[in-house]
């Protein structure tokens, strides 16, 4: 195929005023179409990569192409196609919710009536209609972070890029913010996030790239990547206390996560009988059994925990 | 009004005059109130003692000056808390991300300042008017001058809140460099009251040119030429859009 990417980084560097080296050399591909997943540990540098996309940075070396459009040397045109949802929050807070959208969509030279047509679709459909002509100010947290959903949605931008659009969302609000961008998505918008709930990338999102001290050290499809995971996690609950002495099974790890929990990490290719067989013969008995963690959590750790300290 | 570029311009302007008009008790009363008391002090108590300047009473004399003064205080006023207000609540990023082009966020500011000091600058005049007899024989070159006068000290203002890192360094400039220019620029006083180096000194000081243009358009007499009072003028456009822009390119104090 010879389409032309949504978003093509080649070579990105960033190095900050301080002297912080925030992207050594990020070379990253995301096709139209694509619902793609930006994830890696705080201080990574999604958010710096972002900020050069969308020209809020400037890059110190290295080319961003936004379909094709050189964010260099055609910026308007670039800019014109891009959608952008922000980390933090940053609207006026003393103008109005419809204000907000109508003016924004005016600075993309969205005419005033058109624009005000927009502002109320989009409100509704982030359920801030009933907030349109109240202070933004007074909007609580979660309702922000859709007003900002809504916000790029006004130019319907092909390419809409959301740093941590959920982030201290309540389950629900996240739903349904989920439910809007699989949506645009739907409708043929190019989508890429990062976010620090994994289960969340798992479910939504096709591709993904994982960057760690400003470099992408896992790029590919979400189902090639989980498939490389060789382990995998439980935690049982014990009837009765833990002996002191947990047994000891090759190829296998247990410890004790208190006196009446165990943690047990296994290669997929070993049975479980055999463990519980092991268990039974220590005098362990397990009552019940839980996932441990999220897959993509476990990949997650595995990538980046080793040099992270939290 | 179809090209975006237009658009955006209006979008950015019509932003500015809503918030002059939202925050009116600050933005359009305190010239006001500062002009009355003006008169009062300094027209009619002191005034009445001071006698002839220039050959009008003092009342009248002050007048152009003073609707310049807070012309040029409330353009700078606007840009410099609006654009920095921007900066300093992040919203500056809907327009950073956007397509529009430098000129169009400096355009749009400017004429949102411009319109502040247009704004004021009838609200005082009309003040003067009720206490004076001063009148408008020269309504285009006293127009042209609140225009141009206004333009350049917004674009001085924007330049200010580029710097800025915190409100007090937009609180700053006004008070160590504007004020200063604006009292030694001739607004009290006629400079033929000046010793020669003083005098020098003001034909320096921008303010001086506006104040004086001005003067001609409402008292039909001036210190200096308008052919060289406007000359400059333009000039400071010139010069200050050209470093304002500037500044939009390289980012600075914006893009990091
Ligand atoms: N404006 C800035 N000036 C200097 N250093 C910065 C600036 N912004 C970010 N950094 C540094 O660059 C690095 C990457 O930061 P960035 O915000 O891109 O990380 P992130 O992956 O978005 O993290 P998080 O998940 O916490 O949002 C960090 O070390 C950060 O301290
Ligand atoms: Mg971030």
């Amino acid at each position: 195929m010879t389409t032309v990417p949504a978003l093509e980084i080649r070579e990105l560097r960033k190095v900050y005023a301080t002297g912080v080296e925030a992207l050594k050399g990020v070379s990253l591909s995301v096709q139209p179409g694509d619902f793609f997943a930006l994830l890696g540990p705080n201080g990574a540098g999604k958010s710096t990569l972002i900020g050069i996309v969308s020209s809020l940075v400037n890059a110190s070396s290295g080319a961003v192409k936004v379909f094709g459009i050189d964010i260099g040397t055609q910026r308007e045109a670039a800019m014109r196609l891009l959608g952008l949802v922000p980390q933090e929050v940053n609207f006026n807070f003393f103008e109005k919710p419809f204000d907000i959208l109508c003016n924004y969509a005016g600075f993309y030279g969205v005419a005033r009536t058109e624009a005000r047509r927009r502002a109320e679709e989009e409100l509704r459909r982030a359920q801030l209609w009933e907030k349109a002509f109240t202070t933004a100010r007074t909007l609580s947290g979660g309702m922000k972070r859709r007003l900002m959903i809504a916000r790029a949605m006004m130019t319907k931008p092909r390419l809409l890029i959301l740093d941590e659009p959920t982030a201290g969302v309540d389950i629900e609000i996240r739903r349904g913010m989920w439910r809007i961008l699989r949506e645009v998505n739907a409708a043929g918008t190019t989508v890429i996030l990062t976010t620090h709930y994994l289960e969340e990338a798992e479910s939504m999102c096709r591709n993904l790239a994982i960057i760690d001290r400003g470099e992408i050290i896992e790029n590919g499809p979400m189902k090639t990547l989980l498939s490389k995971l060789d382990v995998e996690g439980f935690l049982l609950d014990i009837d009765g206390e833990l002996p002191a002495e947990l047994p000891h099974i090759e190829g296998i790890a247990l410890h004790a996560e208190d006196r009446h929990t165990l943690d047990l990490e296994m290669p997929r290719a070993m049975h479980l009988n055999q463990i519980f067989a092991r268990l039974d013969e220590a005098g362990i008995r397990v009552r019940s059994m839980r996932t441990k963690t999220n897959r993509l959590e476990e990949l997650f750790v595995r990538l980046t925990g080793s040099k992270e300290a939290a | 009004m179809s090209h975006p570029n237009l658009v955006a311009l209006a979008t950015i302007t019509r932003r500015e005059v809503t918030r002059i008009l939202r925050i009116w008790a600050q933005t359009l009363v305190p010239p006001a109130i500062t002009m009355t008391l003006y008169f009062l002090i300094f027209g009619n108590l002191i005034g009445s003692r001071i006698g002839d300047m220039g050959g009008y009473t003092y009342m009248d004399f002050i007048v152009p000056g003073l609707v310049m003064m807070a012309v040029i205080q409330n353009s700078y006023g606007n840009i410099s808390s609006s654009f920095f207000g921007a900066k300093f609540g992040r919203h500056i990023e809907e327009m950073l991300v956007s397509p529009m082009p430098n000129w169009v966020i400096l355009g749009g500011y400017v004429a949102g300042a411009v319109l502040r000091g247009l704004m004021v600058g009838v609200i005082v005049l009309g003040i003067a008017m009720l206490f004076t007899r001063v009148r408008v024989p020269h309504p285009f070159i006293t127009l042209a001058t609140v225009l141009l006068g206004a333009t350049i000290f917004s674009l001085a203002g924007f330049i200010n809140a580029v710097f800025a890192k915190k409100f007090d360094d937009v609180a700053i400039v006004p008070t160590f460099i504007l004020t200063p220019l604006t009292y030694l620029g001739g607004v009290f006083y006629s400079v033929d009251l000046l010793p020669q180096w003083a005098s020098t000194m003001t034909h320096a000081n921008p303010i001086f040119y506006m104040v004086n243009a001005f003067r001609f358009g409402l008292l039909n007499d001036s210190d200096v030429s308008m052919t060289l009072a406007f000359g400059l003028m333009l000039g400071f456009v010139v010069a200050f859009s050209a470093f304002g822009l500037w500044l939009l390119k390289r980012g600075i104090g914006l893009r990091s």
